[in-house]
């Protein structure tokens, strides 16, 4: 949008009113309602049936496996189940929606008043956005514009792969907060095995709802949608820049529009949607196809004893248990993934310190330099914990065990059999390190001399030319020792 | 609740279903006719009364999440009206976005 | 024709179906006479025939229906013969998958002969709303043979077959069944798998079976009927051995005689030839009983509006892309408006108006969910008739007989009335069934028994009872 943008003083009269609705692909092998594969870079229209084909006649049948991905992550959303759920029909044409309407759930969803923690406050009181309701549906199609001329072509394998909705309270008052709700609900997605939450590649979507008001003020104002986000900064630049829009037309007089927004990456900016009427009439009315999913107490009781330790509350234990500092904590259980991998490795090894400095350092930047996700690294926790037990032991020297560590990444192997290959164990018997040092005497005797007349500053390097004659084998402690007993004896 | 020719031009719009400006007055009194004797139901006391949703009182039936699909005994590009490299062909839209801004035109 | 009774009697399909061939020749059962029959292939079913020939010669057991030629309604999906529901939108459709109770028919040895003409998407209770022209009444080709599986209903009349599948949503077997002379059951909803059954209603539509006689319905219905993974909405309890009601006596039995179906304007030809099949009723055994069923009026308006509503979002996949047909426009919009209105008659494309109407923003409450509760009102009538001692009701199956084509055109609320006795039981889920009582004009009419849900049994033993002991009265 051109025009002038408001300046800092009139922007901080305002305050943005935010809240988030996040499409989640589940993780499940086939379809919601066919027995279709859910893969994705098949050939066009390869995974299609009678069913996700909207053939006459074809019916729908639930996936149990999508409704069990959809109660877990709703528990992990703290929400309250409902027993008695309701499919419905939302209607309206597209291409990519074969049936003419999406099996969806309205006025009795899967699950309601959920909430989500984002944040601490600075008195260590939490930061809670609300969440409104989750409920199942299924996915459309995928509609390609720019592959010919004039036409739109319709891949229908991912028309049915099932999805839930979740939607917050207008909770969020900044594009900070509101990224820190999607990291934190990625990542209790990713937790529970839900889905794996990918805004890149399309299994995790973000439509945002923003209204702005003058600070103080506790009616909602008018809000729009902004839709065409794909990535979390891009959510947050496209509600700074819809923020900076509504302050713009209020502070001028004007009143914000109930629209559609779509944010524009390239160009940093948000742009209305062609349309200005904002209601649609999707006309629900409950799916005649499926009865009422009905779901035992006993069967949810279950399923929230099954759900896996979630963020926080490994964040709690963690802090108590290893004693670690805030910011490595926040990075270690970044994934449920990466915590198992920390906890396995500070269990074998047992300083819990050495091991998040590790994997913090060398881990991290092998798996983000080749790309390469933790359950395909092929250093094992138990074996970066016996790397780790080699160098406290002053087996292998840090610098050592860096390269021991490279060829654990490239071959998979034991760190004691690569030390051994390498020949980079340190040497600490007497007799080698006394050869060495009564070679490095007899070619500098002058240092000697000087050194056990009290030069004490000349330890240092005397102890690098054995080191150096050893070929980096010798264990410098062991090296600075005999130093001291050979000068005194 | 009369029908009026602009709702029946907007649920035409709705149904996708060109309708001739001539047919809309004969629309508009066929609907209203129906319409009309729809009215009993107004006096009919539901207050409480739980609307019918589906039929039978079981529950949902649900599948394995397995497969296999259940095949066409004749391929897509045997049915369909046109087809492309292995995609259903229509006219061009722009984005979805102006679908939906035409459905409320 | 007639299904051997006794099972071990080897069939011959191959003649079976060469007889059925010749029978619909000698019927005109085709666009030159009836229009019955909208697609058949001779030679496919007789390698169909030849097939199951070479099974029972190979030693293998019969099944129920073995070698018995069937017809099957154009909206439900077969894959050797297209399955286009009388519209234009799917002229030249085959289906690449075929519905589960016509899998069922063909395990049995069931041999399909024909896919039978109807009302479009069987929208309709007379079979003119067909792409493909009116069907007619066998026993009078001026007049409907009700609607809208009138194909199945004709072609059974006429000796074509001696078991069809058709469809109902609202009275579409049952109606034609008592225009045409023949047998007609509805069973309950979720007895039959609906998957391949093309949609109309969904919360209301059931595959239901036509016979020549009860027998052949409960054997048809017997055959199609029980749980299928392809529907959720089908039910798992176990299927009865239906033929099994021809012994049942009727002492005992309670047939409730519902007011609301017996107006004091009630045709009097009508109404006499329910009672003559009440007094015989009582004399196999039964007890007569008064009973009242107070929310049927409402049937019609609740039902043309829950029907509809379903209809116009069950429609909407017919739009071009994937299947059918399709009119090139200027853009996709007018791709979409010119195959749809070009595709669809006019009683098609006036029920997806309506339907749209009800469910549209600011009128679903007083519509679509209003109907819902009366239609939860209606089932509650049934579940309380029932629950005080009443096995099954009896009522007329339709206030007259068979009108003639092109007489109620002009209103459509007057052509919806002819469900008014039928449209219940399909609302409550119920099972019904109507057997033919008499003749009015020379035309026949039928009665019709509703049971509880899933008591298909007491409504078989009572149309079994009914029919030995109307003998040829009941054609008379």
């Amino acid at each position: 949008m051109s025009g002038t943008m408001p300046s800092a003083a009139v922007l901080a009269r305002y305050e943005m009113v935010v809240g988030l609705e996040v499409h989640v692909q589940l993780k499940t092998r086939t379809k919601a309602f066919c027995n279709c594969s859910t893969s994705f870079g098949d050939a066009p229209n390869a995974n299609t049936c009678p069913i996700c084909l909207a053939l006459p006649g074809a019916l729908p049948v639930l996936n149990y496996e999508a409704v069990r991905l959809a109660t877990r992550a709703a528990l992990a959303l703290c929400c309250a189940i409902r027993e008695r759920s309701v499919f419905a029909r939302k209607n309206y044409f597209y291409p990519d929606l074969p049936k003419g309407y999406q099996i969806s759930q309205y006025d009795r969803p899967l699950a309601e008043h959920g909430h989500l923690v984002i944040g601490t406050n600075a008195d260590g009181s939490p930061v809670t956005v609300g969440i409104t309701r989750v409920h199942m549906e299924e996915d459309a199609g995928k509609s390609i514009h720019d592959r010919y001329p004039g036409l739109t072509a319709i891949d229908l394998n991912r028309s049915g792969v099932p999805l839930i909705e979740i939607v917050s309270e207008p909770d969020m008052r900044s594009s900070r907060e509101a990224g820190a709700y999607l990291r934190a609900l990625k990542q209790i997605i990713e937790y529970t095995g839900v889905s794996d939450a990918n805004m890149e590649a399309g299994s995790l979507r973000v439509d945002a709802n923003i209204s702005i008001r003058e600070c103080g003020e506790t009616a909602l104002g008018t809000k729009t949608e902004v839709k065409n986000l794909n990535s979390f900064s891009g959510v947050e630049r496209a509600l700074e820049s819809e923020f900076r829009r509504q302050v713009d037309v209020v502070s001028g007089g004007g009143a914000v529009e109930q629209q559609t927004m779509l944010w524009d990456g390239a160009n940093g900016e948000v742009r209305p949607a062609r349309s200005k009427e904002a209601s649609h009439d999707y006309r629900y009315f409950p799916e005649p196809d499926l009865p009422p999913l009905v779901l035992a107490t006993k069967w949810i009781t279950a399923q929230r004893e099954a759900l896996p330790e979630l963020p926080r509350e490994r964040r709690d234990r963690m802090r108590t248990e290893y004693r670690l500092q805030e910011g490595d904590i926040e990075v270690l259980t970044a994934s449920a993934a990466l915590g198992d991998y920390f906890e396995g490795v500070a269990r074998h090894h047992g300083d819990a310190k050495a091991a998040a400095n590790w994997i913090m350092g060398e881990v991290l930047a092998t798996l983000n330099a080749t790309d390469t996700p933790l359950d395909r690294f092929r250093v094992r926790p138990a074996d970066l914990a016996g790397l780790l037990d080699l160098v406290r032991d002053g087996i292998v020297s840090h610098s050592a065990a860096k390269r021991v560590f490279a060829e654990m990444v490239a071959t998979g192997d034991r760190p004691e059999q690569i030390a051994d290959r390498l020949g980079v164990r340190q040497e600490s018997d007497a007799g080698a390190l006394g050869a060495w040092l009564d070679a490095v005497i007899a070619e500098h005797p002058a240092e000697w001399q000087r050194y056990r007349s009290g030069e004490r500053k000349l330890q240092g390097v005397l102890v690098g030319m054995v080191m150096k004659k050893s070929g980096g084998r010798a264990d410098p402690r062991k090296v600075n020792q005999l130093l001291v007993e050979r000068a005194i004896g | 609740m009369a029908v009026t020719p602009d709702d029946v031009r907007h649920i035409a719009h709705l149904a996708r279903l060109a309708v001739d400006d001539a047919r809309v007055p004969e629309l508009v009194r066929e609907l209203n006719g129906i319409l009309g004797h729809m009215e009993a139901l107004g006096k009919v006391e539901t207050e409480g009364v739980e609307p019918t949703t589906g039929v039978g009182d079981a529950g949902l039936a649900l599948r394995e999440d397995a497969g296999p699909p259940i095949p066409l005994t004749r391929p897509l590009e045997g049915f369909a009206p046109a087809m492309r490299d292995g995609f259903l062909i229509v006219p061009r839209l722009a984005t979805h976005a102006d679908e939906e801004d035409d459905a409320l035109a | 024709m007639t299904i051997p009774g006794d099972r071990r009697v080897a069939p011959d399909p191959v003649s079976g179906v060469e007889g059925a061939f010749a029978a619909m020749e000698r019927a005109r059962a085709g666009a030159d006479g009836l229009n019955a029959v909208l697609w058949h292939d001779r030679d496919h079913a007789l390698d169909e025939a030849r097939a199951g020939q070479a099974y029972l010669d190979d030693g293998g057991v019969p099944g129920p229906l073995a070698g018995v030629p069937v017809a099957v309604k154009d909206n439900i999906a077969t894959l050797h013969l297209p399955t286009t529901c009388a519209s234009r939108i799917l002229q030249g459709y085959v289906s690449p998958y075929e519905a589960t109770a016509v899998s069922r028919l063909r395990r049995a040895g069931g041999i399909v002969v024909a896919k039978t003409n109807c009302d479009e998407f069987a929208m309709g209770s007379s079979s003119e709303h067909s792409a493909f022209g009116p069907v007619r009444n066998p026993h009078d080709l001026a007049r409907v043979p009700g609607g809208s599986s009138g194909g199945s209903a004709a072609a059974v009349a006429a000796g074509v077959v001696s078991i069809a599948l058709g469809s109902e949503t609202g009275g579409s077997v049952r109606q034609p069944a008592a225009f045409c002379g023949v047998v007609g059951v509805k069973p309950t909803y979720g007895r039959v798998s609906r998957y391949g059954l093309v949609a109309f209603a969904s919360s209301l539509d059931q595959i239901g079976v036509f016979g020549r006689s009860v027998r052949d319905a409960a054997l048809g219905l017997e055959v199609i009927a029980g749980r299928d993974a392809l529907d959720s909405t089908s039910d798992a309890c176990p299927v009865p051995v239906y033929t099994d009601a021809a012994e049942r006596d009727l002492e005992g039995m309670v047939i409730g005689r519902p007011k609301e179906y017996f107006p004091p304007e009630l045709d009097a030809r009508v109404a006499r030839a329910c009672d003559r099949a009440l007094e015989r009723l009582v004399d196999a055994g039964a007890t007569v009983k008064d009973v009242s069923l107070p929310h049927t009026a409402l049937a019609i308006p609740v039902y043309y509006i829950i029907a509809p509503a379903e209809a116009s979002s069950n429609l909407a996949r017919f739009d071009g892309v994937r299947y059918g047909l399709r009119i090139e426009g200027d853009g996709l919009r007018a791709m979409y408006d010119a195959t749809r209105s070009r595709g669809f008659g006019p009683e098609v494309t006036r029920r997806i108006l309506l339907g749209t109407y009800v469910l549209s923003a600011g009128y679903y409450d007083a519509y679509y969910r209003k109907a819902q509760q009366v239609r939860t009102r209606i089932t509650e009538d049934f579940r309380a008739v029932f629950s005080k001692g009443v096995d099954a009701l009896f009522t007329p199956t339709t206030p007259t007989p068979a009108f003639a084509i092109g007489s109620k055109t002009t209103d459509p609320y007057e052509m919806y009335l002819n469900d008014i006795f039928t449209a219940t039981a399909n609302l409550a889920g119920v099972p019904a069934i109507s057997v033919p009582i008499g003749r009015v004009d020379a035309l026949p009419i039928g009665g019709q028994f509703i049971t509880p849900h899933f008591d298909e049994p007491t409504m078989f033993a009572a149309a079994f009872a009914l029919e030995r002991a109307l003998g040829q009265e009941a054609h008379r």
